[in-house]
């Protein structure tokens, strides 16, 4: 790989990985929540943090750009630049792969018996326990598979992207920014390499994801 | 043991039910036919069902209205529900260690603390469910059907394990079943339970 390969691919990945950690503990709570409990506006939520599946990735990216952008919420407030900077890039990998976390965490989370934990209970584990000793590790495998989804799906990012964080060479052009770079220069040979590297990940994430959720059946079925 | 279960109600699916007993021998079996709501009323009694109405007292103190983790009831479910992704080991001392060493001795269960769950047999099942629920000394312990899915064979084995169990640590125990010969052979009371009623209580 040449050295603007590396950087590009180091990029993507840093940025993906750092997104699939950040949406981790609300994407748990949202999962956990919509897993074990009835509650008010549970439908709109749930709707909610399904859209950027079915939104055009465009119109997500607008949307972001309006909320981070120099007169948004997050920049009078706190004064952090984002727009076109990598923690854009980020904030669009975030909110893209987001709802792909949910589900597959809730799911796992569905799964786990609720005997199991009702049991812990009475053995005298307050709820705090109960979760981290019962809930989560038996949902492990599912979440984790879902980390894996979100962190593909994190690095194919796109739409959104390109309008918040541009597509700025050396700064926040990533694997896929790039590959539509340099088709739009006509340097195909180079998209072509950059392209085996994204299927090659892309693989290698799903491949991983659904051995994590092969076991979970197996194990459940022994 | 006293343990005061007071108009406690509950509608399920096809009737109501509605409880008032004291129990206060050593053990009682919870005697019925299947869904009468024998399951229900410990579940009740553990606190992992809320009723509609009504108390439940064990020894004086309420605790109806304690969360399941403060009623100090030991509660074994007849799927055993042992935590599939820990040793033997962890699901006996999940809920504590004091002196569970005399547990583990009377129960025989040993040479099984390494083990995974699933290399488990139905009986082996039953004694480590037992075990996790008396390291935690309860007040009182609730077995719903442990004969259920043990080897014809192998029930006699539970049985004296059970007697054993109540001749070292003298837990009050209620014993749900609907086989009279193990009501005959370790129970000293018997409350009938039908359509979610008590319809008889008598000595054994």
């Amino acid at each position: 790989m040449t050295g603007e390969e590396l950087q590009i691919l180091g990029l993507t990945l840093r940025t993906a990985a750092l997104s699939t950690l950040l949406i981790l503990p609300p994407a748990l709570a949202i999962a956990w929540l919509l897993a074990r409990y009835r509650w008010p506006g549970k439908s709109i939520v749930e709707t909610l943090v399904a859209l950027p599946l079915v939104m055009p990735p465009v119109a997500t990216g607008l949307i972001l750009l309006q909320l981070l952008g120099r007169r948004g919420w997050l920049h009078r407030t706190f004064g952090i630049d984002v727009v076109f900077t990598w923690r854009a890039v980020v904030a669009a990998m975030m909110v893209m792969s987001f709802p792909l976390l949910v589900r597959a965490a809730r799911v796992a989370f569905e799964e786990v018996n609720p005997r199991l934990e009702q049991i812990a209970r009475t053995l005298g584990s307050g709820n705090a326990r109960v979760f981290l000793t019962i809930t989560l590790p038996l949902a492990a495998r599912g979440i984790v598979s879902g980390m894996l989804l979100a962190f593909a799906r994190a690095i194919g990012e796109f739409g959104a992207t390109i309008l918040v964080a541009g597509n700025i060479p050396g700064r926040t052009s990533t694997l896929s920014l790039a590959i539509y770079n340099l088709v739009q220069l006509g340097r195909d040979d180079e998209a072509f390499r950059l392209l085996a590297i994204a299927v090659a990940i892309a693989f290698l994430a799903v491949w991983t994801s659904e051995a994590f959720l092969r076991r979970t059946h197996d194990a459940r079925r022994s | 043991m006293t343990l005061v279960v007071r108009d406690l109600a509950l509608p399920l699916s096809d009737f109501t039910l509605e409880v008032s007993v004291t129990l206060s021998r050593g053990t009682t079996a919870l005697y019925g036919p299947s869904g009468a709501g024998k399951t229900t009323l410990l579940e009740l009694i553990a606190g992992i069902r809320r009723p509609q109405s009504g108390s439940i007292e064990l020894d004086g103190r309420v605790i109806s209205d304690l969360p399941p983790r403060l009623r100090r009831v030991g509660y074994v479910p007849q799927d055993d529900a042992l935590f599939p992704h820990l040793s033997v080991r962890q699901n006996v001392f999940y809920g504590g260690a004091a002196k569970s060493g005399d547990i583990v001795d009377v129960l025989e269960i040993g040479p099984l603390l390494h083990r995974g769950v699933q290399q488990l047999s139905g009986g082996e099942r039953k004694r480590v469910a037992l075990a996790r629920a008396l390291v935690t000394r309860p007040d009182v312990l609730l077995l719903d059907e442990p004969l259920a899915g043990v080897d014809l064979a192998l029930r006699d084995r539970v049985l004296e394990y059970l007697v054993r169990v109540h001749e070292e640590f003298p837990v009050p125990t209620v014993y749900v079943t609907h086989h009279l010969q193990e009501v005959e052979a370790i129970c000293e009371e018997m409350v009938v339970l039908e359509r979610g009623r008590v319809v008889e209580q008598r000595k054994v």
